[in-house]
């Protein structure tokens, strides 16, 4: 199945939708996807009514073993992103992939 | 930070645009990225992360309260898979 969008689709709906020209779409775009990810950054949550929830999750240290030595090798504390799909989310993307 | 305070932050940083472009280019985004994986379709988003469907096969489920058996039909799922940029930030790369 699927194709994979990019960038260059988001800016092409924005110029599409809006009627801003490439440039400027592009440039609105990425002014989202860095507003969203330095909130993260700073540790905030991001939640997007319809869509979802990004938010940031901290890891305690643990002992993690090389799976192909079988060494054991300390995994640092750290600090993941994980999203939380909203249900109408779920719905549609359920809905659109129904056979 | 909420869909509002993100429109509200874009209108700040482009005051040539009026609040009501600005919701519609933050809506038509999120849109998009739904719109593609409604149709199967991945959103691969270089430095944030991708936005990807994700099949999970039928299975015998239980409810929880009576313990009773139920058949749960296929299905695919959103799934979202952080950039390794944004992963490093996130870490104080």
């Amino acid at each position: 199945m699927g194709k994979t969008l990019t960038r260059m689709d988001l800016c092409d709906a924005v110029h599409r939708e809006v009627g801003l020209s490439r440039n400027e779409s592009a440039e609105l775009v990425e002014s989202v996807l860095d507003l969203v990810s330095d909130s993260l950054v700073a540790g905030e949550t991001v939640k997007i009514s319809s869509f979802g929830t990004f938010s940031v999750r901290e890891k305690a240290a643990r002992v993690g073993r090389n799976p192909k030595t079988g060494e054991e090798v300390p995994i640092h504390p750290r600090r993941v992103l994980s999203f939380r799909p909203s249900h109408l989310m779920r719905d549609r993307i359920a809905a659109g992939n129904r056979a | 930070m909420i869909r509002s305070e993100l429109i509200q932050r874009i209108s700040e940083e482009n005051p040539h645009l009026t609040q009501r472009d600005v919701e519609r280019i933050v809506n038509t985004i999120f849109e998009e990225i739904i719109e593609a994986m409604c149709s199967g379709n991945r959103v691969e988003l270089r430095g944030f992360g991708a936005f990807s469907v994700k099949k999970r096969d039928a299975r015998i489920g239980r409810n929880p309260r009576t313990g009773e058996a139920v058949q749960v039909e296929e299905k695919h799922v959103p799934f979202f898979k952080a950039g390794k940029l944004l992963r490093d930030r996130l870490n104080g790369g």
